[in-house]
């Protein structure tokens, strides 16, 4: 690692002015900006850990919708929302594994955007809200692509709303070696909608597969998937792990499997 | 560098540390504690694990600073006080849950925050826990079995691989 300071603010106006430094950047839980400053690929003069806000840790039911705080760790998620909303509680409990789950942060996820991160797919599908130490976003409006969000500079998140859904689940094809997904869904059935939130797919990162949605809409079974086309291969991310083709099959797969879960 | 204070095996210590320097190097280079193996140093194998304020997290994907004020555990200070080994390090060797022994103090953590969350876990919650735990010797059945045998169930019962 280059060598920087480190700073540990204790409530998010300090972390904000902390940010205000040249070249300072925020870290949540670290387990992916670690090992990219391991590998030397990010160079901040000051690193601002958010770990120590305690003002950033909270889950709690508001009516209809679930609030959780920016710097509340997968762990913290999967045992605090399996009661009300068990499809997020489902996502999170198999994000990477239990020492990773005890460090890493939704907020740390939804701002950085990995490409295969899973928490976007569920933001997008049930219309989530991004909440900021400045304004708040919605889901679509927020995910610009990978690695993309509208956050600016400095900018953290500290909520994220999520509309609770009748019925939801997350299903993921794992990459067996890193655990991301190879592809994964979240399938979310409010009342008046269905929202499919597909990750680790796209070129363009996280997305909304719209057809999907429309199909589950009027018909709420795995069969209503069946006879639609497969998002477009040559807009899929093609690796060493699977050719844009077999991701784009298993959009399909996992969108079926994850509306025959869904409770 | 910046000062930082925290429980290590229930002595409080206080060193100054860089700002990029990691639990794990804090441990092993500051303390001299060199139970807590650094296996792969990219968060993969586990060798690193320690318990921070109770949970498992990997000493080498968190920064010293990052622990000021928190409890920390590891491999140094799991032996019963008599200095004899505790039921899940003592599992272990009767289990024969060890070969080269580089994975073994990140999977008695692992283990040791398992059974505090969940005191008789089923064969299933055990491999599904240890996920984040790598053994190069692939001697995971003994680990299994010695898991088991810690939480006081019938180690026989696992079928043969």
């Amino acid at each position: 690692m280059y060598s920087f300071d480190i700073e540990r603010p204790k409530s998010v106006a300090d972390a904000v002015a902390a940010l205000g430094a040249d070249e300072a950047q925020p870290i949540a839980g670290g387990q992916t900006l670690i090992p990219t400053l391991k590998q030397r690929l990010a160079s901040p003069s000051k690193l601002v850990a958010l770990s120590g806000i305690e003002e950033m840790k909270y889950v709690r039911r508001d009516g209809d919708t679930l609030v959780i705080g920016g710097g509340t760790t997968h762990g913290t998620i999967a045992r605090e929302t399996a009661e009300h909303f068990p499809g997020l509680a489902g996502l999170a409990a198999r994000i990477g594994d239990p020492a990773v789950r005890n460090r890493g942060t939704i907020g740390g996820s939804i701002a950085n955007n990995d490409p295969s991160a899973c928490y976007p797919s569920a933001a997008l599908a049930c219309g989530a809200t991004i909440v900021t130490d400045k304004r708040e976003i919605a889901a679509d409006d927020y995910f610009q692509g990978m690695f993309m969000t509208a956050l600016e500079e400095g900018e953290i998140v500290t909520e994220i709303r999520f509309p609770i859904p009748e019925k939801s689940a997350y299903m993921k094809f794992e990459q067996i070696a890193s655990r991301f997904p190879l592809v994964g869904v979240f399938v979310a059935k409010f009342a008046d909608k269905v929202g499919v939130g597909v990750t680790g797919a796209s070129n363009d990162g996280v997305f909304r597969w719209s057809e999907a949605e429309q199909a589950l809409g009027s018909n709420f079974a795995a069969d209503a998937v069946s006879g639609l086309t497969a998002p477009d291969a040559s807009d899929m991310i093609s690796d060493l792990h699977g050719t844009g083709a077999y991701r784009a099959h298993l959009v399909g797969v996992m969108t079926k499997r994850a509306v025959a879960a869904a409770s | 560098m910046t000062e930082v204070t925290m429980t290590v095996n229930g002595k409080s210590v206080s060193r100054p540390v860089r700002g990029n320097e990691l639990l794990v190097e804090f441990l092993r280079e500051q303390l001299r504690l060199t139970g807590t193996h650094v296996g792969c140093d990219t968060s993969q194998c586990g060798a690193c694990c320690v318990h921070v304020n109770g949970e498992l997290v990997k000493a080498c994907t968190m920064f010293a600073a990052e622990a000021d004020g928190a409890e920390v555990a590891t491999i140094e200070g799991m032996a019963n006080a008599d200095g004899s080994l505790n039921v899940i390090q003592q599992a272990f060797q009767d289990h024969h849950g060890l070969q080269c022994g580089f994975c073994t103090p990140g999977m008695v953590m692992a283990a040791a925050a398992l059974l505090k969350d969940n005191p008789t876990p089923t064969e299933a919650e055990i491999r599904h826990y240890l996920q984040g735990n790598i053994c190069r010797c692939t001697g995971y059945h003994n680990i299994i079995k010695a898991i088991m045998a810690a939480s006081g169930q019938d180690a026989g019962k696992i079928a043969a691989e």
